[in-house]
């Protein structure tokens, strides 16, 4: 037998066949259906939904965070570079105005400044001074460049016009990045003059070793032409130009999600960083963010899918277990409702036998009497004494009486006991008032019947009736398995002090294997269309158990069958 | 010894006395229970064959009120109806000797005759 064979419930075959043959039964396999339909619906669409809402609740407020943790670790970041800017603009701004142009002019003092601003501030690697024309006047520093003419460049006009520089980082003459600060001191003459220092970068680098970007995060300063301020860890060295375009100016701090080189997404934290060409910019992998949220994911589609087999499970045991439930109930309404159906029958015909036997009676016994009296004229009075004739016509009217009486009887005996109505019995005499029914069918047949008994067979309590029923059942079954000319062996033996048994062998056609197992099942039959109701042998099974007694089939294909019927020697309810 | 036989089948109690008689044995008969119980106070007989079912008076109840006045009598129960199983509960009942179910054979109702007699002599 296939596992799934095995796993199929017994209502889905009899269902079906329930809607051919027993129309006011219930459809098994389609009350299951809708069961399992229902409450799965039921139990999976709201558990499905909510993972569904579940799933972008978290998911966006994951994104959220990230966003905002991102944008948070820029806004941060940048106040950290404008402070480092700001701290050595205003350093400068204050020697510039605490210092005259004169002190400035002593390169000993501008040393000592120089000096002082390494070791308290630090960054910082020479000091110019220049004059209102453009010209350097001093300067302290490792590259001696006094009197370079600064007045067409670009950020002396810009010092002049606006009082401060801050400039990009460049190479310039010392071939190291660097950038340079200015401030204007403006005289009460009109005139001015410019101190300038120039910032080694690696302290501005600091600021961004440190930064928690995570993974291939990256964290640096570009300017406006997306050229590198500081170096970067993925989007490549100190002025060279980044792959990714220069994000639009926005006075705040903008986090933006877009395709990485590698065509990974990314989150793209930016700040313009005022009054310097200076943009601030965090770049974080957006896959390595959401790593936690894959977890949580995993877990929330894990249990989403243990939930619903879980549910599925159950719910297919439970319903198919009150299906089957149901299925049995229903079965066992259907027999009981069969029997009582049968024992009507059974009731009806003998109510019908024994009016008739009883009126036959009456007559009978008159005939019998007169035939009597006439015999025994014939058999007193010497003048007929002789006449062999009509003592033989005499004789054969008395015998066919007593036959009419035997039926007479028997149709009595086998009517009155519809009832539980126990009596002491000695199975083999009912077994042989029962074949007395079937004589007939197995003259005609030609078909042996021996019936064997023990001698020490005891006369047993049982219901007279039922026994009758079950025989008559038995034997009914076995003339029609058996061919013309087929033998039936009818055994009684006793089994032990308690049990008696009755067994029923036919050299038949036998049964096969898999009907062997359903053949005690209500409806089950295999001459269905010879009128088979298939209830003989599922009632005889119950008239048994009902005498506490049981009963087993043994069959061999082309070999015969044979019933036990094993009986208890007392009945006891 | 002398019987008396009760029946409303008169033919068939008329026929059973006269094949009785033919063998000897004594037997009047009757076909209702009141001229039963007329019958035996003017005669004395030793048992009586009676049908259960009669008109009137049944054959139980005529046993009953035989067996009151004339406690030695004996009986034999004769029926159409059903047959010894049924009363195979009554077979101690004070007096009843034995049940037989019609047709019955005249040898076998001599046969009971005697015994029940022969136990009661």
């Amino acid at each position: 037998m296939s596992l799934q064979e095995r796993l199929k419930p017994k209502f889905w075959e009899e269902g079906n066949l329930a809607e051919t043959r027993h129309r006011h039964m219930f459809n098994f396999p389609r009350i299951w259906k809708k069961t399992v339909l229902i409450t799965a619906g039921v139990a999976l669409i709201p558990l499905i939904l909510l993972a569904i809402v579940d799933y972008q609740v978290t998911q966006s407020s994951v994104e959220s965070e990230n966003l905002l943790r991102t944008s948070r670790l820029v806004s941060n970041t940048r106040r950290r570079v404008s402070f480092f800017l700001f701290e050595r603009r205003s350093a400068l701004d204050f020697i510039i105005h605490d210092n005259s142009f004169e002190s400035l002019m002593d390169s000993k003092r501008l040393a000592a400044i120089l000096e002082h601003l390494k070791k308290t501030i630090g960054g910082f690697s020479d000091l110019g001074v220049i004059d209102a024309k453009g010209i350097q006047r001093t300067y302290v520093g490792p590259y001696p460049s006094k009197d370079i003419d600064y007045s067409k460049q670009e950020w002396f006009r810009e010092v002049r016009d606006w009082g401060m520089y801050v400039s990009d980082v460049f190479m310039g003459y010392r071939n190291f990045p660097h950038l340079v600060i200015a401030v204007k001191h403006d005289l009460a003459d009109g005139s001015f003059y410019v101190l300038r220092a120039s910032l080694s970068i690696e302290q501005f680098n600091d600021l961004f070793s440190q930064l928690e970007v995570g993974g291939k995060g990256d964290a640096f300063i570009i300017n406006g032409e997306g050229i590198l301020q500081t170096p970067s860890l993925y989007n490549g060295n100190v002025l060279e130009k980044i792959h990714i375009p220069v994000p639009m100016y926005s006075e705040r701090t903008q986090v933006l999600e877009t395709l990485g080189t590698d065509d990974e997404p990314i989150l793209v934290g930016y700040a313009y960083i005022q009054e310097t060409p200076f943009i601030l910019m965090v770049i974080k992998q957006k896959n390595e963010l959401m790593g936690s949220w894959y977890d949580t994911r995993m877990k929330l589609v894990g249990f989403l899918i243990a939930s619903i087999t879980t549910i599925i499970v159950v719910i297919l045991c439970v319903v198919t277990y009150l299906v089957s439930s149901l299925y049995m109930a229903d079965q066992k309404r259907m027999i009981a409702l069969h029997h009582a159906e049968h024992s009507d029958k059974m009731a009806s015909v003998g109510r019908l036998a024994a009016g008739v036997a009883h009126e036959i009676n009456n007559p009978l016994a008159i005939i019998n009497e007169k035939a009597g009296l006439i015999k025994d004229i014939f058999t007193f009075k010497k003048e007929y004494k002789e006449d062999q004739k009509l003592r033989e016509t005499v004789e054969s009217i008395i015998s066919s009486v007593e036959r009419c009486g035997t039926i007479t009887k028997r149709l009595l005996n086998f009517a009155r006991h519809v009832d539980m109505n126990i009596q002491l019995l000695r199975p083999h005499e009912v077994i042989r008032e029962v074949l007395g029914f079937l004589n007939k069918e197995a003259n005609y047949r030609s078909i042996q019947v021996a019936l064997d008994v023990d001698e020490d067979i005891p006369p047993f309590e049982s219901d007279k009736g039922k026994l009758q029923q079950i025989f008559l059942n038995l034997l009914t079954n076995a003339f029609s398995a058996l061919d013309d000319g087929g033998l039936l062996n009818i055994a009684v033996k006793r089994k032990n002090t308690h049990f008696v048994c009755a067994t029923f062998a036919d050299d038949g056609c036998g049964i096969p294997r898999a009907d062997l197992e359903r053949i005690f099942e209500p409806f089950f039959t295999t001459r269905a269309k010879e009128g088979g109701t298939g209830l003989g042998l599922s009632i005889t099974y119950g008239l048994v158990q009902e005498l506490g007694g049981k009963i087993e089939v043994q069959s061999e294909i082309g070999k015969g069958t044979t019933f036990t019927v094993t009986l208890p020697l007392r009945y006891s309810d | 010894m002398k019987i008396l036989l009760v029946d409303d089948e008169t033919e068939l109690v008329s026929t059973l006395a006269e094949r009785l008689e033919i063998r000897g044995i004594e037997a009047e008969w009757v076909s209702n229970g009141e001229d039963a119980l007329k019958k035996t106070e003017t005669q004395s007989y030793d048992l009586a064959v009676l049908d259960v079912k009669m008109p009137k008076i049944g054959g139980f109840k005529l046993k009953k009120i035989l067996h009151e006045k004339y406690p030695d009598m004996k009986f034999i129960f004769l029926t159409g109806h059903g047959s010894e199983d049924d009363f195979k509960a009554g077979t101690v009942e004070a007096g009843v000797a034995y049940y037989l179910v019609k047709p019955v054979k005249i040898e076998a109702l001599i046969e009971k005759i005697h015994a029940a007699l022969g136990e009661h002599e």
